[in-house]
């Protein structure tokens, strides 16, 4: 079934990413350099970026990623392309593997299948604080702050890898360490200044309203200065007003720190506003990807919301 | 001027923990020089201040990094042993007390770090209620290892055995640790002052930890171990440093400790004084080391005090115990108290306020 949804999206894929390291591969392989006997399998290029994106290799590719748990395929051949700057979407019913999907990107769970390339490297191996310094972060569905300590402490903890100060020097009160206070502190106002949280540095994360912890959950990730964002349902729980300037801050996000996002929501206002390429997920398997309008149009992905149209035909 | 107030606020609480023990420190010498306290607890002041010490380390690993570990005598009698074994050593060598005890207790650091890192590897690997049985068993494991362990000095140096006082293969000298039995002829170095000495370098220490990079590495992994990984701090690692420095410190605990005394067991630093330990932390509020400080202190007075009453001193000693559970738990208590607290902080606000405002002028010229 998805089988035909990758095989349509081929063609439209291969036109795009013409310049993507994956085509050129297939390229070499055709030229002859590998020997006759070997068997030779389609690698399927069905990924999309954005225009302005394909000249640079791409911050994210995921190759027939996939996880079991037990005799569950909670996610099989997940294949997708994040270019440098794009804002990309991952939608899907209840229970779809979206999480599971950002879970697998960032080392919590190991895949049981299939390559995950971040900014071209391989993260097989990785544990999820290395791939963290590789340039990928995250935020949760369900917010993970560290509740007892103060606004400014978390983003000084997410800055942990970009301003180093060792132990000793923190023991015993070394030039070091007040050198690196002054650069934690500077760096992590300006941070919180994105989302104009700097009134808030020193109240305790846990005593935050419900959107402001949220918002600070973003801060902290950007704060490991990722090259790839992810954002697990970041408009949970707020209203329409605060989504649309979440909406915004999002957009504002990628320009001024020139990163792609990934974003996991339910909220199909802001998907369908600052996303440009969407993949629908089902059943732990890709059954769409593309611009907004095509997702909107797409009979499968309506299918997967709504259920079929034909109820009689609904027994297998 | 935020940064300032900021600032104020931890080097404030700093100022007063350190000014608790220096008052301690001076009115107990007033009391002395005045004989104003009996020798029973003047007997004590060394105890005191080493469990006060043990107090503020397990409270590094409890209350800071969050795990619950119950064989922290096991580090204590490691520095012990090490500390007396090196104090008998250099007793000959180092004419001046404070500088052989000052040897001792560093030297004893350092074993206690070695077999905090030996211990450390393994169980860093367990979380919860794992991590309390497996260090409740490493806490035995270091018990009965110098049950066995037979330390001797003669004209040719150090012997070690772990068998019995014939296989050290002595010729004349003296022992130093015969198993079971102990350290006996132990050097008595320690004093009030360097116990006194040995706090504040404690909470020197561990203060400053936790206010630092790492400190914060360590309590974001206590918070949120799976937000600490995804921000790409190695937690394995921050929690090691946290068992590691706390071990290193109930080792210089432990030396202070052994070297109060004439002779010492290895059987004084069993289970028990591993709850011990933990009862000072739990009783102050983990994570509150001014908390845990005081309860060391009024915890080791206490039974001493209830001598009079005999038999039915520990029965006491529990009964107070639970008391002081439930008066901080209930919830009326804890509200008059926040009560009190706010009105008191509204006032010193203001004032700190009107201080941070007069700084802040200052520093943005």
């Amino acid at each position: 079934m998805s089988r035909d949804a990758t095989e349509t999206k081929e063609s439209q894929g291969a036109a795009t990413t013409e310049k993507s390291a994956n085509t050129i591969m297939a390229e070499k392989d055709e030229q002859g350099t590998v020997g006759p006997k070997t068997k030779m399998v389609p690698v399927p290029s069905d990924s999309i970026v954005p225009e302005r994106d394909v000249n640079q290799s791409p911050v994210l590719e995921c190759r027939h990623l996939g996880i079991d748990f037990g005799g569950l395929r909670a996610v099989d051949d997940f294949n997708m392309m994040i270019g440098r700057t794009e804002i990309a979407g991952l939608i899907g019913p209840n229970g779809a593997g979206k999480t599971t999907v950002f879970n697998l990107l960032t080392k919590v769970y190991n895949p049981t299948r299939g390559t995950i390339l971040l900014d071209g490297v391989d993260t097989a191996g990785m544990d999820t604080a290395r791939v963290s310094k590789t340039g990928i972060a995250r935020t949760f569905q369900n917010i993970r702050l560290f509740d007892s300590l103060t606004v400014e402490e978390n983003v000084r903890i997410g800055l942990h890898n970009q301003i180093k100060c060792g132990m000793w020097s923190g023991m015993f009160r070394l030039p070091r360490h007040w050198a690196s206070e002054r650069e934690f502190h500077n760096k992590s106002l300006e941070l919180l200044d994105v989302f104009h949280m700097a009134g808030n540095a020193n109240d305790i994360a846990g005593s935050l309203p419900y959107g402001a912890q949220r918002r600070l959950e973003i801060v902290r990730a950007l704060a490991t200065n990722p090259k790839l964002l992810l954002l697990d349902e970041p408009a949970a729980g707020m209203n329409p007003s605060e989504t649309a300037e979440l909406m915004e801050t999002i957009v504002r996000i990628r320009d001024e720190f020139k990163i792609a996002i990934l974003l996991i929501e339910h909220d199909m206002d802001l998907v369908m506003g600052i996303c440009e390429g969407i993949a629908v997920l089902n059943f732990g398997k890709i059954i769409a990807k593309g611009t907004p309008k095509d997702i909107q149009n797409d009979t499968q992905v309506i299918e997967a919301y709504l259920g079929k149209q034909d109820d009689a035909g609904d027994g297998e | 001027m935020e940064r300032i107030k900021n600032l104020n606020k931890t080097t404030r609480s700093h100022i007063i923990t350190f000014a608790i023990v220096i008052v301690a420190f001076v009115v107990m010498q007033a009391l002395i020089a005045a004989h104003a306290v009996s020798h029973s607890i003047i007997g004590l002041l060394v105890p005191i201040c080493a469990y006060v010490c043990m107090s503020i380390s397990l409270n590094l690993v409890v209350g800071i990094s969050g795990e619950l570990s119950l064989g922290h005598a096991g580090f204590m009698s490691v520095g012990a042993f090490s500390g007396l074994v090196v104090a008998s050593s250099l007793n000959t060598s180092i004419n001046s007390a404070p500088l052989c005890l000052f040897v001792s207790i560093v030297i004893a650091g350092l074993f206690a770090a070695i077999a905090g890192l030996l211990v450390g590897l393994p169980v860093m690997r367990l979380r919860g209620d794992y991590l309390a049985i497996v260090t409740l068993a490493f806490g035995e494991i270091i018990k009965n290892l110098l049950n066995n362990l037979y330390v001797g000095m003669d004209n040719k140096g150090l012997h070690f055995s772990m068998k019995s006082v014939q296989a050290l293969g002595m010729e004349g000298g003296k022992m130093l640790i015969e198993g079971p039995k102990g350290a006996v002829g132990i050097p008595q170095l320690s004093t009030f002052v360097a116990g006194f000495i040995l706090i504040l370098f404690t909470l020197f220490v561990v203060l400053n930890l936790i206010g630092s990079r790492t400190g914060r590495a360590i309590m974001a992994v206590r918070d949120n171990r799976i937000a600490a990984e995804s921000v790409g701090i190695n937690v394995t690692k921050y929690r090691l440093i946290a068992f590691v420095v706390s071990a290193a410190l109930a080792g210089m605990a432990g030396a202070l400790y052994a070297m109060n005394f004439s002779s010492i067991a290895p059987k004084k630093f069993d289970f028990n004084t591993s709850i011990l330990v933990l009862v000072f932390v739990v009783l102050g509020g983990m994570g509150n080391i001014r908390g845990g400080m005081v309860a060391a202190a009024v915890l080791t007075v206490l039974p001493e005090q209830l001598r009079f009453i005999g038999d039915y001193r520990m029965l006491i000693y529990s009964v107070v115990l639970i008391g002081v559970m439930i008066v901080t738990n209930n919830p009326k208590i804890q509200r008059a108290l926040e009560d009190f607290k706010g009105r008191f902080r509204r006032r010193g606000n203001k004032a700190a306020q009107a201080v941070d405002s007069l700084e802040g002028g200052v520093s943005d010229e």
